[in-house]
């Protein structure tokens, strides 16, 4: 099967995954009496790989506002600016009885300026990468707010890389890959100054470099690692959250080194159907260009 | 600078106001739990308020029909009251025991705690009182829910 081909069924695969999920969830509000009921702001946003959770890191929590009895569903548009790149996502996500997840979420991302080193270094002509996020997340047990112990969730993203020429010269073995993770998250009511403090803990194995936009595994490490990531917040009321991020990285490629990421962000949820995320990340090199800093802005809404 | 950056500028300085907003209202006087949320009095008011979200509340009031809406108040009320550390005693049943045959799914807790804080914020509760009682709420959760 020529690339071309295989790039086309890809495309057919995906976009029919979207058109269902997009479909569910318009459906899901004749099933559910009203937007979900769990407490404002509980659902976490959407993360740049389309699950529940902050920016950068996932949550244990589940998408939108469905409780046990519920169903509910999210969209999300998301930009990351940095010097020399720009991410857009587009992700969609259903959440069922808040015991399971299911997430889809494309991601582009824009050269710029590495048009340059590419063309120069590899005489290749490309200008983006794009790659689909495939995501399940199942709750195993306890309530981010009302659990001693919090809520803990496992998850799976599948991802697949959709121009795998450039990663592929630069080292990577694969187009595609899964990641599994374990997240722990917990609600500490009037802990900082009488404010609510969310803390979250999440172990990822995975073979990804870049998250997958520059494919799987490479030459200096071509396994599974187990990679930490955290996150932490602080809900001024329950319509703004102030907090932080960080999420460790593999360094699978003798091309470029890459770096841990860490984010500092602000939620703004001003009811459940909207949630407006705004955040200084900072991405440390990637592919070569050093220190990518800038901002990180989405928009997500609830049904 | 592009629109993204004016978007997210804007939302830090949004959330400096909302924070800077907060540190005023700290420094409020009474100091315990109780007197923040108004003492017995104002503790009654904000039951008052949380019975009519329930009653008008499809996810949660048909759990509470048939119930002797005055002795409710006044158990309620009492309740809180002693939790915030006020000076009055629950006479009310034990709440695994009086929650036992309810079936109280995470919906039905969600919705109530949703309601509580509605009816908390209705009376001018500062946040922080508001999320210092739910604390001390938290150890109900597995009696009512029956875990």
């Amino acid at each position: 099967m020529t690339p071309f081909v295989a790039r086309i069924i890809n495309a057919l695969v995906t976009r029919r995954f979207i058109l269902l999920l997009t479909l569910g969830v318009l459906s899901a509000p004749a099933a559910m009496a009203d937007i979900g009921s769990r407490i404002w702001a509980t659902g976490g946003v959407t993360t740049i790989e389309g699950s529940a959770g902050g920016g950068l890191v996932p949550w244990a929590m589940l998408g939108s506002y469905a409780s046990d009895e519920e169903w509910g569903g999210t969209l999300a548009l998301s930009r990351a600016e940095v010097d020399d790149y720009s991410l857009s996502v587009t992700g969609a996500g259903l959440n069922w009885n808040n015991r399971v997840e299911v997430t889809v979420a494309r991601q582009t991302l824009d050269l710029d300026s590495l048009v340059f080193t590419l063309k120069n270094g590899f005489g290749l002509e490309q200008d983006e990468l794009n790659q689909d996020i495939f995501g399940v997340k199942v709750r195993l047990v306890g309530d981010a707010l009302y659990s001693p112990w919090g809520q803990w969730s496992v998850g799976i993203q599948h991802k697949r890389q959709r121009d795998f020429t450039v990663p592929s010269a630069i080292g990577a073995r694969d187009d595609s890959g899964t990641d599994v993770y374990l997240s722990g998250s917990k609600v500490f009511f009037a802990a900082v100054f009488g404010r609510n403090l969310l803390v979250n803990a999440t172990v990822r194995g995975t073979r990804a470099n870049q998250g997958g936009l520059l494919g799987f595994g490479g030459d200096l490490n071509n396994g599974y690692e187990l990679m930490s990531e955290a996150g932490a917040g602080v809900f001024i009321n329950r319509h703004w959250l102030l907090g932080a991020e960080y999420r460790q990285k593999p360094d699978n490629l003798s091309f470029a080194r890459e770096d841990n990421w860490w984010d500092v962000f602000v939620a703004w949820v001003p009811d459940r159907r909207l949630a407006v995320t705004a955040a200084f990340v900072n991405l440390g090199d990637i592919a070569t260009l050093e220190d990518q800093q800038g901002v990180y802005l989405s928009l997500q809404g609830s049904f | 600078m592009s629109s993204v950056k004016t978007v997210v500028v804007a939302l830090l300085i949004a959330a400096g106001l909302v924070l800077s907003g907060c540190q005023s209202l700290h420094n409020e006087p009474g100091n315990t739990l109780y007197q923040q949320l108004g003492e017995r009095s104002g503790i009654a008011d904000v039951v008052e308020d949380l019975l009519y979200l329930i009653v008008a509340d499809e996810r949660i009031n048909h759990q509470f029909k048939g119930i002797n809406v005055a002795q409710f108040h006044r158990n309620l009320t009492d309740q809180l009251c002693q939790l915030s550390g006020g000076p009055c005693t629950y006479s009310g049943r034990e709440m695994r025991e009086l929650h036992a045959d309810m079936g109280i799914t995470n919906t039905q807790f969600n919705a109530l705690a949703e309601n509580l804080i509605l009816a908390m914020e209705k009376n001018q509760v500062p946040t922080a009182a508001q999320n210092r009682l739910i604390k001390q709420l938290l150890p109900m959760y597995p009696d009512i829910r029956h875990l």
